[in-house]
C-alpha cells in the first residue's frame, strides 16, 4: 500500500471514529465483546470518547478561533485584562460536574464487575514463560481425573515469526490469526458465570480476553479473581498483557465457548483422557527423533534456538557437558524435569507429557551432531517422575 | 568587565557557572535525547510490518528498556535541569545557583550513570530487557546480570537529581532579588520550585525500590519474591509511588515554558497568574495520591480501585484550569506566530490531547480494556514528546537569542516546526487506535490486523527522527557556526522576565552581580 494510500486510510478510519461513533470495524476501535459487562464496557468508553471530543471541539475552537481572530494584523491593539474570578470559578466547576457525570456510571460498573460470586465454573489460569496453564476445579480429591493442559502458540506462527536479518522485503504474513492461535484452547460453556483465578509460575503474565473485557495479572504468589459470562457461541482471541521476558509477544489465548451439550462432551472426554493416564508405549529412533523436533521446536527454541547453539543467558546444548558428556543423561533428564533454580530453565516435569519429555531429550543428545545415540523412552521418564525423585 | 575562567576542557570540567552548566546539560540532554531516539528507529524498524525481520525478541526488549530509560532519565529530566540552570537565576535576579559546586558534580555525575547504563549494551546476557518500570520478579530473579549496572546507574541519576533540586529550592527561596516576592515569580521558576520539591520526595523512593532489588538478587532478601514471604505487587506500589510524580517532573517545567512564551507572543499578560501557581501545586499534591492508576489490572480491593480512579480524575480539574488559562491569556491579544510561539501552541493542543485520553484511562472498568495497550504507549507520548520535549524546544527557540545572542535561522525553525507536528501526529496518533483494538504494549511482532496503523507510525517516526537532526543542524549554525542576524536585548517586542528586560544579548558570563530592583 503506498504512503498516500496510508495515509488517507489514517485520516478515513480517524474521521469515521468520529463521526460514526460505531465500533463496528475492531481495527480501530475497541470491540463491543460478547458479554453484558463488555457492552457496558464498550458503552462507558464511547461516552468518554465523546465527552473527550466535544469537549476538545470547544476548547480547540475558541482556541483557533482567537488564533485567527487576535492575531496581529487583525488586532493591533492586545486587550489589558488578566484575570476574572467568575470565569475562573465556571471553568473549574463545569469540569467537575463533567467528571463525575463520568464517575457514576464508571463506580456502578466497577463495582458489578468486581463482584465474581455465584460462579457456575471455576477454571484456573496459570501463567508460565510463555504459556498458559489451564487447570478445571471440579471440587474432588481424586487428581487422576483432573482436567489440565497447557496452551501454546500454535507451530504455524512459529515457523511464520522467526526471520531476524531478513529486512523490510521479509517474508509476508497474511495469516489473519497469526501470533493469535494456540494448539489448545481453553474451552467454557455459553451463558454461564465463569470465575478465573489467575496466578502464574514465574514472573507477572497478564491474562487478556478483549472480547469478554477480562484483563487480570498473573502474579506469582497469589491468585487473583475475574469473571466472564459469555452469551455467544464462538472462539474468541487475546494475548498476554503484562511484558514476561522475551516472548511475551508469541503466548496469545483462545477461548472457544461451546454449547451447554458440546461442553459436557469435551469435558467428558478429557476426563476420560486425565484417567487413561499417560502414553508409554515405546519408540523407535526416528520416531523419537520426529517428535523430539517437533516438540523441541514448540517448548525449546525460544531460548536454545533452533540450532542447539543457545543465545546470551540460555546456554548452547550443542557438544556441552550436559549434553554430551560422560555419564550425563541422568542430569539432562533431571534438569528438563526439574528445571534449574533462579534462570529461566524451567520445571518441565509438569507440563509436558512423559513422551514428548522423553523425545525431547533423545532429539536433544543426537541432533546438531550430538549424535551419543542414546535413547530414552517415554516409561523411563515415567518411573523417574513416579519413584526417582521421592 | 573581563571574566576569569579557565580555557579548553578544564573550564566545562571546574565551571561552577550556572550558564555553563546549563549548557553542559541541554548538550547532554540533546545526545541522549539522539541516542534514545535511534533506539526508537530500531523498534519501529522491526514493528514496521509483522513478522520479526530485524532483531530478536530479547535485543528488541532491551531497546524499549534503554530507550524509556535514556529518554525520561537521560533526555526529557536533564533537559529541564539545563533550562532550570540557565534561567532561574536571571529570572529571578541572582548572580548564580546557590550551591555551584554541588551543581558541578551534580552533573558530571550523568555521564558517569549513563555511560554504566549504556555499557550495558554490550555485556553478556544484553542490557536490561524488562521495560523502563522494572518490574519485580522479571527484573529480579528473571533479571540479566547486567541489571546491577543499572541499578547503580539508576542510584547515580537519582542522586544527580535529588542535588540539582535542592540546589533550585535552596536558589530559590534564599536568592530572589529584593522586591521579588513568591507571587511576583514567573511562572517557570515556580512550576520548576514544585518539580524541586516533587524531585526531593520521590527519588529517594525509587532509589529504596532499587535497593530492595538489589538485596533481593544478591543478598538473599525477598521483597518482591513471594516464595520468600514478599510481594511482587509491592515492587509496583514503591515503583509508582515514585512514577507517578515523575511524569509531573518531566510536564511541569514545560507548563512554566509555556505560561512564559504564550503572553510574549500574544502581547497581553498571562491570565489568572495565581490560579496558575495553585493549580499547579494542586496537580503536584494530586500526583501523589494516584499511583495505583498504573496497577488497575493487579488485583486490589474495590474500594482502592475507586479512590484511585476518583483522585485521578480529579486533575483534571487544574489541569484544565491551566489550558484555559492559556487561551484566555491568547484571548484578544496581539498575536504573531514565531516559532517558540508555534510550539508552544502546539504543546497546548497536543498535551490536552492526552489529557483527554488521560481521563479515559482514569475510569477503571475501560482501563482494564486501555492497560498496556498501544492506547497507553499514544497516551503517554502524547503528553511526552509533543509535551515535554516541545515544551523544551519551545524554550530552547525563545532563549537561545539571549543565550547566545544570535537568532537562529526561522525559516529552517518553520520546517521544522511544521514537518514535526505532522510526523509526530502520524507516530502517535495511529497507536491510539491499534491500542483500542487490542494490542498489547512491548512486543516485537503482532497479529496482521495492526499492520496498517504501525506502519503509518513507523513511517512518522524515522520523519520524526530525521526532524531531530534538523534541529542539530539549526542549532550548529546558531552555536557553533555563529550564524545569524544579532538579537537585541529584548529579543522579543514586549518579552517579560528580568533576563529581557535587564540583561544584554547575549547575557555576559556573570549577572546580576548587583540584585536588580523589582517594583
Amino acid at each position: 500500500m503506498s504512503l498516500f494510500r496510508k495515509m488517507a486510510l489514517f485520516v478515513a478510519s480517524f474521521s469515521a471514529l468520529l463521526l460514526s461513533g460505531c465500533g463496528d470495524d475492531i481495527k480501530y476501535n475497541m470491540r463491543e465483546g460478547v458479554t453484558e459487562i463488555s457492552r457496558e464496557v464498550y458503552e462507558l468508553h464511547m461516552i468518554a470518547i465523546w465527552v473527550c471530543v466535544i469537549i476538545g471541539i470547544i476548547t480547540f475552537g475558541v482556541m483557533f478561533y482567537s488564533m485567527f481572530a487576535h492575531r496581529k494584523s487583525k488586532n493591533p491593539n492586545p486587550a489589558k485584562f488578566s484575570h476574572s474570578t467568575v470565569v475562573e470559578i465556571i471553568w473549574t466547576a463545569i469540569p467537575f460536574i463533567i467528571l463525575i457525570a463520568l464517575a457514576v456510571p464508571a463506580i456502578g460498573l466497577l463495582i458489578k464487575m468486581e463482584d465474581a460470586s455465584d460462579s457456575e465454573l471455576t477454571v484456573m489460569v496459570k501463567g508460565y514463560q510463555w504459556k498458559w496453564e489451564y487447570k478445571y476445579i471440579d471440587g474432588d480429591d481424586n487428581l487422576a481425573n483432573d482436567v489440565r493442559f497447557f496452551s501454546n502458540l500454535d507451530q504455524a506462527s512459529r515457523d511464520m515469526s522467526r526471520n531476524a536479518g531478513s529486512g523490510f522485503s521479509g517474508v509476508k504474513i497474511e495469516d489473519e490469526n497469526y501470533l493469535l492461535e494456540v494448539d489448545n484452547p481453553l474451552v467454557i460453556p455459553v451463558n454461564k458465570k465463569v470465575r478465573f483465578l489467575v496466578t502464574s509460575d514465574d514472573v507477572i503474565h497478564s491474562f487478556w480476553v478483549p472480547d469478554f473485557s477480562v484483563k487480570k495479572d498473573a502474579i506469582p504468589g497469589f491468585i487473583n479473581e475475574v469473571w466472564a459470562k459469555v452469551d455467544e457461541p464462538g472462539t474468541y482471541r487475546g494475548v498476554c498483557a503484562e511484558l514476561c521476558g522475551q516472548d511475551h509477544g508469541f503466548m496469545p489465548i483462545v477461548v472457544k465457548v461451546l454449547p451447554q451439550d458440546e461442553y459436557d462432551a469435551w469435558y467428558a472426554e478429557k476426563v476420560a483422557e486425565a484417567e487413561a493416564g499417560p502414553d508409554l508405549n515405546e519408540r523407535t529412533m526416528s520416531q523419537l527423533m520426529a517428535e523430539g523436533e517437533a516438540a523441541y521446536n514448540t517448548y525449546c527454541k525460544a531460548c536454545h534456538m533452533e540450532n542447539g547453539q543457545g543465545s546470551g543467558p540460555f546456554p548452547s546444548l550443542v557438544g556441552t557437558e550436559m549434553v554430551t558428556g560422560e555419564g550425563s543423561l541422568t542430569k539432562h533428564i533431571d534438569t528438563v524435569l526439574n528445571g534449574v533454580p533462579g534462570t529461566a530453565m524451567q520445571a518441565f516435569g509438569n507440563q509436558l507429557t512423559e513422551a514428548e519429555i522423553a523425545a525431547i531429550i533423545t532429539y536433544e543428545r543426537n541432533a546438531w551432531g550430538n549424535d551419543t545415540g542414546d535413547i530414552v523412552q517415554p516409561q523411563e521418564i515415567h518411573d523417574i517422575k513416579n519413584g526417582g525423585g521421592e | 568587565m573581563a571574566d576569569h575562567k579557565p580555557k579548553g576542557i578544564s573550564r566545562w570540567l571546574f565551571t561552577t557557572n550556572h550558564k555553563d552548566i546549563g549548557t553542559m546539560y541541554l548538550v547532554f540532554s540533546f545526545i541522549m535525547f539522539l541516542v534514545g531516539g535511534a533506539m526508537a528507529m530500531v523498534i519501529r524498524a522491526e514493528l514496521f510490518q509483522p513478522g520479526l525481520q530485524f532483531v530478536e525478541p530479547d535485543f528488541f526488549n532491551q531497546m524499549t528498556t534503554m530507550h524509556g530509560l535514556v529518554m525520561v532519565f537521560g533526555a526529557v529530566m536533564p533537559a529541564t535541569v539545563g533550562l532550570a540552570n540557565w534561567l532561574i537565576p536571571m529570572m529571578i535576579g541572582a548572580p548564580d545557583m546557590a550551591l555551584p559546586r554541588m551543581n558541578n558534580w551534580s552533573f558530571w555525575i550523568l555521564p558517569a550513570a549513563f555511560g554504566l547504563l549504556l555499557s550495558t549494551l554490550f555485556m553478556e546476557g544484553g542490557a536490561p530487557n524488562f521495560g523502563w518500570t522494572f518490574y519485580a520478579p522479571l527484573s529480579t530473579t528473571y533479571g540479566p546480570e547486567s541489571t546491577d549496572f543499572f541499578i547503580f546507574a539508576i542510584h547515580l541519576m537519582g542522586i544527580s537529581s535529588i542535588m540539582g533540586a535542592i540546589n533550585v529550592i535552596v536558589t530559590v527561596f534564599n536568592m530572589r532579588a529584593p522586591g521579588m516576592t513568591l507571587m511576583k515569580m514567573p511562572m517557570f521558576v515556580w512550576t520548576w520550585l514544585i518539580t524541586a520539591f516533587l524531585l526531593v520526595m520521590v527519588m529517594p523512593v525509587l532509589a529504596g525500590a532499587v535497593t530492595m532489588m538489589l538485596t533481593d538478587r544478591n543478598f538473599g532478601t525477598s521483597f518482591f519474591d513471594a516464595a520468600g514471604g514478599g510481594d511482587p505487587v509491592l515492587f509496583q506500589h514503591v515503583f509508582w509511588f515514585f512514577g507517578h510524580p515523575e511524569v509531573y517532573i518531566m510536564i511541569l517545567p514545560a507548563f512554566g515554558i509555556a505560561s512564559a512564551i504564550i503572553p510574549t507572543f500574544a502581547r497581553k499578560k498571562l491570565f489568572g497568574y495565581s490560579s496558575m501557581v495553585y493549580a499547579t501545586a494542586s496537580i503536584a499534591f494530586l500526583s501523589f495520591i494516584v499511583w495505583a492508576h498504573h496497577m488497575f489490572t493487579v488485583g486490589m480491593p474495590v474500594k482502592g480501585e475507586l479512590f484511585f480512579m476518583i483522585a485521578t480524575m480529579l486533575i483534571a480539574v487544574p489541569t484544565g484550569v491551566k489550558v484555559f488559562n492559556w487561551i484566555a491569556t491568547m484571548w484578544r491579544g496581539s498575536i504573531t506566530y514565531e516559532t517558540p510561539m508555534l510550539y508552544a501552541l502546539a504543546f497546548v493542543i497536543l498535551f490536552t490531547i492526552g489529557g483527554f485520553s488521560g481521563v479515559m484511562l482514569a475510569l477503571t472498568p475501560v482501563d482494564w480494556q486501555y492497560h498496556d495497550t498501544y492506547f497507553v504507549v499514544a497516551h503517554f507520548h502524547y503528553v511526552l514528546f509533543p509535551g515535554a520535549i516541545f515544551g523544551t524546544m519551545a524554550a530552547v527557540y525563545y532563549w537561545l537569542p539571549k543565550w547566545t545572542g544570535r537568532m537562529y535561522d526561522e525559516k529552517l525553525a518553520k520546517w521544522h516546526f511544521w514537518l514535526s507536528i505532522v510526523f509526530v501526529n502520524l507516530t502517535f496518533f495511529p497507536m491510539h487506535f491499534s491500542g483500542l483494538a487490542g494490542m498489547q504494549r512491548r512486543v516485537p511482532d503482532y497479529a496482521i490486523m495492526f499492520s496498517d496503523f504501525n506502519m503509518m507510525s513507523s513511517i512518522g517516526a524515522f520523519g520524526l527522527g530525521l526532524m531531530q537532526l534538523l534541529f542539530a543542524w539549526i542549532l550548529i549554525k546558531v552555536c557553533i557556526l555563529e550564524k545569524g542576524e544579532k538579537a537585541t536585548d529584548r529579543v522579543w517586542e514586549d518579552a517579560e522576565g528580568l533576563e529581557f528586560t535587564h540583561l544584554p544579548s547575549p547575557a555576559p558570563y556573570h549577572t546580576f552581580d548587583t540584585p536588580p530592583k523589582i517594583d
